[in-house]
């Protein structure tokens, strides 16, 4: 009886199929491509808005004194940039890939819970529609940073409850999102496809999803008491009333330092597909990098006081979170080790995608150095918000996270498009960014170690020369990125027709370049052959 | 065209200075602004010291890795007709490059632990004095001289900060590192620093002392220096403080023992002659021009020099319900004040109080047409 009634499912599917027309086919989707799709666009725009804030900040960053805004509206630009960033542009873009890959990965024809999924998508928009008119309403956007730190925060005026608000929907967004992502790996895998087989970017995307659904909670939680402190007389965050700013702190960055590995982390499973393929060798090893990436994964909720080395905790506290910090470099240079080892003795070519990755080991690599440096507690006494730390995050999250983007959207656009990229322009985009981004943010390392705090509209006659260099990188930088959406429309509208492989070699690195390029609108309906999976690399 | 080629020769001397960094003496300026101070105080040296080491470690490493990509990517390509290796685990390797890294930590964890434990030591000093952050100004209280005044940003780096001043701020001598009364303290004397706030978290920083801590609205944080030697040092708040965190400097000058005791004499006997002429009474115009420059330091940031205020946020002075109403209500709010506003009976003498309400009641349009008088002042108290 079941098999009947799968088949009359089947056979009307195959009779009545394909997306909806118009606008309706992108509100009513449950397709995970669809989703996947919107999810992309979403982070791009984002990407865009957040970046023209950045520009903001450092065009009246490129002389001292104050050219353009009042300090209020500069603290409401470096808000809303970070923000805009982390919850709008990298974090939609990484579950625009997941959804456009991990069926496709695990020889799955679609996620698990289509329609949480398109939920969970359709929440963003209206989540920074409402986030950008913070900006529009009586005392501006919020001002205290995006670590919304109390008391300061509670000086926001009409805009707090909205941001609040903004950032309980963008946690629902990820927690459905997360969920989805976990039952589609444990639930859908085809058979053969064991959790030791799966590709790497599946991996972290499952701990980011386990890390998103464990801290997302807290971080709704602790601008809720913010809420109810301004609004309902508690006193969670002020000692006048029994409470503790700094309990503030320890919450968010609970939430917080998890949360800079979930930007992390699917950036490491990207680089980790992208550097065997044109390496044309076997992934180095593979089990370690599984085992790194769950060690950072648990390591990342019992550090995030190095967030706070000088709020005045104990001493022990001061050491207990030096000691758990330091080692994170362990699991992090393990990944490292094994991407130079992949690409040792490979046959290398340097298409975009490669650049890309590169690129991200070389200045990923530079983030994780200064990491190092500021997990030594006494030293970070002097780092700790100053321009140095602004370069570190910088240095993890651009040319880190947003490589990692770069690189798996020239990788896989050839395979969503069906149409190959135009190198010429892509490498453009790469020499311009690369370039761009270390005279933007290397000069920072400086002037921070000179002595020039972070958060700052205005700054003493030393900082200008590094600082006018700075903003000359960020512009070049920020006007690059029009050749990457150019590029990506430019695919979209045609080009050479891509195989199914796409990269040479690739068929053994992924099921994904089984399929036709592009793939059909469900990927896997019928699992992919076990001989398929047994030789994947 | 200009500020191209001063970029280009920065350049040189950037390289030049990265390769001298060790020796560099403290915080440059231009192009040779590089790398942490050695500092002035025993904490900075061992903090610089630390700095530098892991900074070399971290150099080590990376001309390593560095290396070894750089290798790799020049002969294992595909053009030069390599033919793919078909490794994929190496155990022993695997092993040696996660212990090796964990050794590394550990020869490092040692010094920062000793370290950290002299910063956090606190004990055995020879005098105290808690600094109060308030936006957007520092307050210094000596403990044990009675002495007690606020330190905000000096007048001229003042005026050239505004949006649109036209004031290059080149022309402005130690541009936002300067203050109206700085701080003064002995040198080679363990001084105990405890921090709070009045109002939101700020942070104390003075770069050549090695150190910046938070302070806390309602805690009480602490840390020490002991300069080395006497000098003018400068810093700034690190903690994001609101619309003025960048203007709100911090300046101490270290002075020889000897002057440092002629200084709290003469201080004293100031405090002294400012309490005399609060029983004078003054003119309404006496009051308005002392009122206005009071606004202007106190109260403008907030309210706007046009008593404007920022809507939804900072309320107008201009047609204030407070300002045209009851005087006790418009001294209650400034004494003591409410929320996000301060509260000023600390911080401005009964002079200033009387003119600035005096001025709030009578600019901007309000033409209430009351003079308040520092008696007034005495009596609502």
């Amino acid at each position: 009886m079941s098999v009947a009634t799968h088949d009359d499912i089947h056979a009307h599917d195959h009779h009545d199929h394909g997306p909806a027309k118009g606008f309706m086919r992108w509100v009513t989707t449950t397709n995970h491509k669809d989703i996947g799709t919107l999810y992309l666009i979403t982070g791009l725009i984002m990407f865009f808005v957040g970046g023209a804030m950045a520009l903001v900040i450092r065009a009246e960053l490129f002389e001292p004194g104050l050219q353009y805004v009042d300090p209020h509206f500069f603290n409401q630009m470096t808000t809303l940039h970070a923000l805009i960033m982390v919850f709008g542009a990298v974090m939609p873009a990484f579950a625009g890939l997941a959804n456009w890959m991990i069926p496709m990965m695990i020889g799955a024809p679609d996620m698990a819970l289509p329609r949480m999924n398109n939920w969970s998508f359709w929440l963003l928009p209206f989540a920074f529609v409402m986030l950008s008119s913070t900006l529009f309403m009586d005392g501006g956007a919020a001002a205290a940073g995006w670590t919304l730190y109390p008391p300061l925060v509670l000086q926001t005026g009409n805009a707090l409850p909205f941001t609040v608000f903004t950032v309980h929907i963008l946690g629902m967004s990820s927690i459905m999102a997360a969920i989805n992502i976990i039952v589609t790996v444990f639930n859908m895998r085809a058979p053969g496809m064991t959790m030791m087989k799966l590709p790497l970017f599946v991996w972290t995307w499952v701990i980011t999803a386990f890390l998103l659904i464990a801290v997302m909670p807290v971080f709704a939680g602790a601008v809720t008491m913010l809420l109810t402190d301004k609004y309902f007389g508690t006193s969670f965050f002020n000692a006048a009333g029994g409470g503790d700013p700094v309990l503030y702190q320890h919450l968010f960055w609970f939430f917080g330092h998890p949360e800079v590995y979930i930007l992390i982390l699917p950036s490491f499973g990207i680089i980790s597909s992208i550097i065997p393929t044109f390496s044309r060798k076997p992934l180095f090893g593979y089990a370690s990098m599984v085992y790194a990436t769950a060690s950072i994964g648990l390591l990342s909720f019992i550090v995030w006081a190095h967030h706070q080395y000088t709020v005045g905790m104990p001493l022990a506290g001061e050491l207990y979170f030096t000691y758990a910090t330091m080692l994170i470099a362990v699991p992090t240079g393990v990944k490292v080790f094994n991407w130079l080892a992949t690409m040792w003795k490979g046959a290398m070519t340097f298409e975009t995608p490669m650049l890309y990755a590169i690129a991200f080991v070389v200045l990923f690599t530079m983030g994780g150095f200064t990491g190092l440096m500021m997990s030594i507690s006494p030293a970070d006494l002097q780092y700790h918000d100053t321009y140095f730390i602004v370069a570190h995050f910088h240095y993890v999250l651009v040319p880190g996270a947003v490589f990692a983007l770069f690189a798996a959207t020239y990788y896989w656009l050839p395979k969503w498009t069906g149409h190959m990229y135009d190198e010429k322009l892509g490498k453009l985009h790469f020499w311009l960014t690369t370039i761009s981004v270390n005279i933007c943010f290397f000069p920072q390392h400086f002037v921070g170690l000179a002595g020039m705090p972070r958060r700052i509209p205005d700054y003493a006659v030393q900082f200008a020369e590094f600082n006018a260099m700075s903003s000359v990188g960020a512009f070049v930088f920020g006007f690059s990125q029009l050749i990457f959406a150019y590029v990506i429309y430019k695919a979209i509208k045609g080009g050479e027709k891509a195989t199914s492989e796409v990269w040479e070699g690739a068929e053994a690195h992924g099921l994904e370049w089984h399929l036709p390029s592009p793939p059909p609108y469900h990927s896997w309906t019928e699992a992919p052959d076990q001989s398929l999976i047994s030789e994947l690399h | 065209m200009k500020k191209t080629l001063q970029l280009l020769a920065g350049f040189w001397s950037v390289l030049w200075g990265v390769a001298n960094a060790e020796t560099g003496s403290g915080t440059g300026v231009g192009w040779g602004a590089l790398n942490l101070p050695a500092g002035v105080t025993p904490d900075s040296h061992d903090i610089h010291d630390l700095h530098m080491t892991i900074l070399w470690i971290c150099v080590g490493i990376g001309i390593l890795v560095y290396g070894i990509l750089v290798y790799s990517l020049i002969h294992h390509r595909k053009s030069k007709g390599v033919v793919p290796a078909t490794f994929h685990e190496n155990t022993k390797l695997e092993i040696v490059w996660t212990i090796i890294p964990f050794l590394i930590l550990i020869a490092m964890a040692i010094p920062a632990t000793k370290v950290m434990i002299k910063v956090y030591d606190t004990s055995a000093s020879d005098m105290t004095i808690k600094v109060t952050g308030y936006q957007w100004k520092w307050r210094y209280t000596y403990l044990d001289e009675g002495i007690d005044f606020f330190s905000s940003l000096d007048a001229k780096s003042n005026e050239a900060r505004q949006l649109g001043s036209k004031i290059d701020p080149a022309t402005v001598e130690h541009y936002l590192l300067n203050v109206d009364k700085p701080l003064v303290i002995p040198a080679n004397k363990k001084i105990r620093i405890l921090l709070t706030a009045a109002d939101v978290l700020h942070a104390w920083w003075v770069p050549e002392f090695g150190w910046k801590k938070d302070a806390i609205p309602g805690f009480i944080t602490d840390g020490w220096i002991k300069v080395e030697k006497p000098g003018i040092y400068r810093g700034q708040c690190a903690e994001l403080c609101g619309r003025d965190h960048g203007f709100m400097p911090i300046v101490v000058v270290v002075k020889t023992e000897d002057e440092y005791k002629q200084w709290v004499a003469a201080e004293k006997a100031k405090q002294e002659v400012g309490k005399v002429d609060a029983s004078k009474p003054l003119t309404l115009d006496e009051l308005t021009a002392k009122g206005k420059e009071v606004y202007a330091s106190n109260c403008a940031a907030c309210h706007g020099a046009e008593g404007d205020g920022v809507p939804g946020v900072f309320p107008a002075i201009k047609g204030s319900k407070v300002a045209l109403g009851p005087l006790a209500d418009h001294l209650k709010l400034v004494l003591h004040g409410k929320a996000a506003m301060p509260a000023f009976k600390d911080q401005l003498n009964d002079v200033e109080i009387a003119a600035v309400v005096t001025y709030q009641r009578n600019g901007f349009g309000n033409k209430k047409g009351d003079s308040i008088q520092p008696a007034d002042i005495q009596a609502y108290k």
